[in-house]
C-alpha cells in the first residue's frame, strides 16, 4: 500500500504540479477559441436573439472580399516594415551594450523604457510627429526644401508611420533578449578571434549570429506574431472617426485586426463573421510561424 | 502557527460574510431601502452635480456614473446587452446606435410601463419618437439633448478674405447649401491659401439630415442609390472638393483639434455639442470664432436618450433619476455649464434660455441660435445601421479628397459598399 502511494507520489504529483496551467488554458484559451470556432459557423449578430447555421457560408464570404485580401497586405508590409528594421537594429544594439561600456546597465535599462510606454502614449506622441499640419517630421522635411507628406493618405506612407510606431516600442525589448543569450557565448571564441585578426563586424556575422541562432528563431516567430496581430498602432493613428475602423478612407492602413473590428464591433456586430475572420487570422499565424522556423533554422549553425 | 493562522483567519472570513449580506441588502428594491444606481455614458454629459442635488433629495440612493469614450462605451453597452449582465442601470445611447436597439427593443425597459406615457408633451414630438420601437408600443429611452445645427465661422479670416464678419450678414450669404458653397468659392479666390471648410464629410450629412428622408426610408429600406436628395448632396460636395474648399482634416485626430485654433479653416458645421469642443480646442482664439444660421434652416446633428436596460434590477428607482435629469430645469442647467442643447420645448420661449450667449463667441445668442434651429427642425426616420452608412459614404468623400478615385468611381464604390452593409 505505500509503497503503491509512493509510486502514485513520484508518477502523478508533477503533473498535478503542472495542472494549474493547463486547467487556466483549457478555460481561457481551448475554450474560447473551440466556441469562437462554433460561433463562426452562424449567422450570429449580437444584436439578434436567433443565430441561424451557415456552415462554412461566413469563411466563403470572407475570402470573396477584396477588402480582406487588401487588409492581409497591409498587416504583412506592416510587418515586412517594423520587423525586419527591428531586428537588425536589436541585434546591432545588443552587440554594442555587450560590449565593456562605462555605465552599462544604465545603457540596458534605457533600452527597455519604450517598451514600458503604454502603446497609447507612444501613438498619440507619434502621431504628431507625424501630423499632416503641424507634425515635427513634416517641419523638418519643409526646412530642408522637401515637400510635405500627408502620412494617413498614403499607402506607403501611411505603413510607414506605423511601422516606426512598433519598431520604436519593440526593438530595445528584443535587443535585450539577444543579448542575454550573447551573454552565454563563451568570450574565448571572441579571444581567439581577435587574435586571428578578425573585425567586431565578422565577429558578429561568424560568431555571435550563429550561437544565438534559437533565440533568433524565438525573436522572430514571437515578433511576426505580433505583427500580424498589430491593431492599437493604426486605429489611435487614425483618430477617434470612422477612419479608425475601416484604416483610412481607401482602407490604406486596415489590418486584419482592425477588419475583425470593423465586422465584430460595428456593422451590426457581426460576431460570427468576425468569428470567422479570427480563425482565417489564426491559420495564417500558424503558417506564418512555421514559415518561419523553416527561414530562420537555414542560419548557418557554428557547429 | 496553525492556531495563529486560524486567528487570522476567522475575522477574515466574518468580514466577507458581513461584506456579501451588505450587498445582498443594496440590490433588494424597495421604499428606504440603500439603492446604488450605476450610470454609462460617453464623454461628460454635465451630470456631476445634478447627482448631487438629487441624493441631497433621496438620501437612500447613491449615483456612480462611469465615463468612457463613444465608440467604447456603445460597444461595451452592446456585449452586455449580448451576455445578459455587466450593463449599467442606466445607459446613454446615441442616436447613430438608437436606432439599432429600437429594432430590438426587448433589451430595455419600457419608460411607458413605468410611468413615461404622460410625460410625452415635454419632448420635441420628433425626440420622443426616437426613442420608441418600430412599432412604437415600447419606449426605450427619454431624450436629453439635441444636436441642433447653426454654422460656426472665424470674423479674422472671413475678414481677411474680404467676406462679411457680422453674423447676421453671415447668414444671409448662404440661405442654401448651393450659396454655402457658392460663397466658398468667392473666399477661395480671395485666399487661396486657406480653407473654408474642415472637411467635406459634415456639411455632406448636414445636408442629408435636413432632407425629409435620408439614407433610410419608413420601413427601414436602404434607398442611399435611389434618394434624389442624398445624390444631390453628394454631388455639391464633390462640387466643394474640386474647387480645394475642404482642409482634409479627419474628425477627432490632433491635427483636427489643432486646426480650430490655428485658423486652418473658416467654418464648420456646428451641432450645439460642438460650442463646448471649440471653446476647449481654441482657448487663445477667444472671439475669433462666430455663430450664424445653418444653410437650410435647421436640422439636428447628434443627441441622446437615456435607456435602461432590462438586467438593471431597480427599474423603478432608475426611471424616477432618468425622469429628474431629463427634465425641463435640469437640461436648462447642463446647457449652460455645457453646451448641449435641451430636448424640451418649453424652455424655448424660457429667456433665461433664449437670452443666453457666451463670450468666447463674441458674444453670440446661443440660445436664440440653436431654439431657432431645433424648432425648425424636420423628424427624419433614422434605420438601423445610420452611423455605418453614413461612415461608408464619408469614406468615399475621403477618397475623392485624398485623389484616389474620381467622383463616379467613389460614388460607384459607395453604393457597392452600402449594398453590402444592408
Amino acid at each position: 500500500m505505500r509503497t503503491w502511494l509512493y509510486k502514485a507520489d513520484t508518477q502523478l504529483s508533477p503533473y498535478l504540479y503542472i495542472s494549474p496551467f493547463f486547467l487556466l488554458f483549457a478555460v481561457f484559451g481551448l475554450f474560447p477559441l473551440g466556441y469562437t470556432a462554433w460561433v463562426s459557423l452562424h449567422d450570429w449578430s449580437l444584436l439578434a436573439d436567433e443565430h441561424a447555421f451557415v456552415g462554412l457560408g461566413n469563411y466563403a464570404e470572407l475570402l470573396a472580399d477584396p477588402y480582406f485580401w487588401n487588409a492581409l497586405r497591409n498587416t504583412l508590409s506592416i510587418l515586412a516594415l517594423s520587423t525586419i528594421p527591428q531586428l537588425i537594429l536589436a541585434l546591432i544594439l545588443a552587440h554594442l551594450v555587450n560590449r565593456p561600456l562605462r555605465a552599462r546597465t544604465l545603457w540596458r535599462l534605457g533600452l527597455l523604457l519604450p517598451n514600458v510606454t503604454s502603446v497609447v502614449a507612444v501613438v498619440v506622441i507619434f502621431s504628431q510627429l507625424f501630423g499632416r499640419d503641424f507634425g515635427l517630421i513634416n517641419w523638418l522635411l519643409e526646412s530642408f526644401g522637401l515637400g510635405r507628406i500627408d502620412w494617413q493618405a498614403g499607402v506607403a506612407s501611411s505603413h510607414v508611420a506605423i511601422a516606426a510606431m512598433i519598431t520604436w516600442r519593440w526593438t530595445g525589448y528584443n535587443a535585450l533578449i539577444f543579448l542575454a543569450a550573447m551573454q552565454a557565448v563563451p568570450k574565448e571564441l571572441y579571444e581567439s578571434a581577435t587574435l586571428d585578426g578578425a573585425t567586431a563586424g565578422q565577429q558578429l556575422r561568424k560568431i555571435t549570429i550563429p550561437s544565438i541562432r534559437p533565440t533568433i528563431i524565438f525573436v522572430v516567430i514571437v515578433s511576426t506574431i505580433y505583427g500580424l496581430q498589430v491593431f492599437a498602432e493604426p486605429q489611435l493613428f487614425a483618430g477617434g472617426g470612422p477612419n479608425g475602423i475601416i484604416g483610412g478612407p481607401d482602407r490604406q492602413f486596415q489590418t486584419l485586426t482592425l477588419y475583425m473590428y470593423e465586422h465584430g464591433f460595428n456593422r451590426g456586430f457581426e460576431f460570427g463573421y468576425a468569428s470567422a475572420t479570427a480563425w482565417v487570422m489564426f491559420g495564417l499565424i500558424v503558417l506564418a510561424a512555421a514559415v518561419n522556423y523553416l527561414i530562420t533554422r537555414r542560419i548557418r549553425s557554428s557547429r | 502557527m496553525r492556531a495563529s493562522l486560524r486567528r487570522l483567519l476567522v475575522p477574515i472570513m466574518v468580514t466577507g460574510l458581513l461584506a456579501t449580506a451588505a450587498c445582498g441588502s443594496d440590490e433588494q428594491p424597495g421604499g428606504n431601502e440603500k439603492i446604488t444606481l450605476n450610470v454609462a455614458l460617453f464623454g461628460d454629459f454635465g451630470f456631476k452635480p445634478l447627482y448631487e442635488e438629487y441624493s441631497k433629495a433621496h438620501p437612500n440612493v447613491t449615483i456612480k456614473e462611469r465615463i468612457s469614450d463613444y465608440a467604447a462605451h456603445h460597444q461595451s453597452l452592446i456585449s452586455h446587452l449580448a451576455t445578459g449582465s455587466g450593463a449599467a442601470d442606466i445607459e446613454a445611447v446615441e442616436i447613430g446606435y438608437l436606432s439599432s436597439f429600437t429594432a430590438t427593443p426587448n433589451r430595455f425597459h419600457n419608460l411607458l410601463d413605468l410611468g413615461a406615457g404622460s410625460l410625452e408633451s415635454q419632448w420635441l414630438p420628433w425626440k420622443w419618437q426616437q426613442g420608441l420601437s418600430t412599432d412604437k408600443k415600447t419606449l426605450i429611452g427619454l431624450g436629453t439633448d439635441v444636436g441642433g445645427m447653426a454654422m460656426c465661422y472665424r470674423t479674422d479670416l472671413f475678414k481677411a478674405a474680404g467676406l462679411p464678419t457680422d453674423r447676421d450678414a453671415v447668414s444671409k450669404l448662404w440661405p442654401t447649401w448651393d450659396e454655402y458653397v457658392a460663397t466658398g468659392k468667392k473666399y477661395k479666390a480671395a485666399a487661396p491659401k486657406s480653407y473654408f471648410m474642415e472637411a467635406s464629410g459634415n456639411m455632406f450629412r448636414a445636408m442629408v439630415e435636413q432632407a425629409s428622408t435620408g439614407v433610410y426610408d419608413n420601413a427601414d429600406k436602404l434607398i442611399v442609390d435611389s434618394n434624389p436628395s442624398v445624390k444631390k448632396a453628394w454631388d455639391l460636395t464633390v462640387d466643394a472638393i474640386a474647387s480645394d474648399q475642404s482642409a482634409k482634416l479627419a474628425a477627432w485626430t490632433p491635427e483636427w483639434s489643432a486646426a480650430f485654433g490655428k485658423g486652418t479653416f473658416a467654418t464648420i458645421v456646428c451641432p450645439a455639442w460642438m460650442t463646448a469642443y471649440i471653446e476647449t480646442n481654441a482657448k487663445d482664439a477667444a472671439g475669433k470664432w462666430d455663430i450664424a444660421a445653418v444653410p437650410g434652416g435647421a436640422g439636428s446633428m447628434g443627441g441622446s436618450h437615456l435607456a435602461l436596460p432590462k438586467q438593471g434590477k431597480n427599474a423603478q428607482a432608475a426611471y424616477d433619476l432618468i425622469k429628474w435629469l431629463t427634465a425641463p430645469e435640469q437640461q436648462k442647467k447642463i446647457f449652460k455649464a455645457t453646451g448641449n442643447f435641451p430636448s424640451t420645448p418649453s424652455l424655448y420661449t424660457d429667456p433665461d434660455l433664449t437670452g443666453f450667449s457666451k463670450p468666447f463667441f463674441n458674444n453670440a445668442p446661443l440660445g436664440k441660435i440653436f431654439t431657432a434651429s431645433a424648432q425648425a427642425v424636420q423628424p427624419q426616420h433614422q434605420g438601423p445601421k445610420q452611423g455605418d452608412v453614413f461612415n461608408t459614404i464619408g469614406a468615399g468623400l475621403g477618397r475623392i479628397e485624398q485623389g484616389k478615385q474620381k467622383p463616379d468611381d467613389a460614388w460607384k464604390q459607395v453604393l457597392s459598399d452600402v449594398a453590402k452593409l444592408g
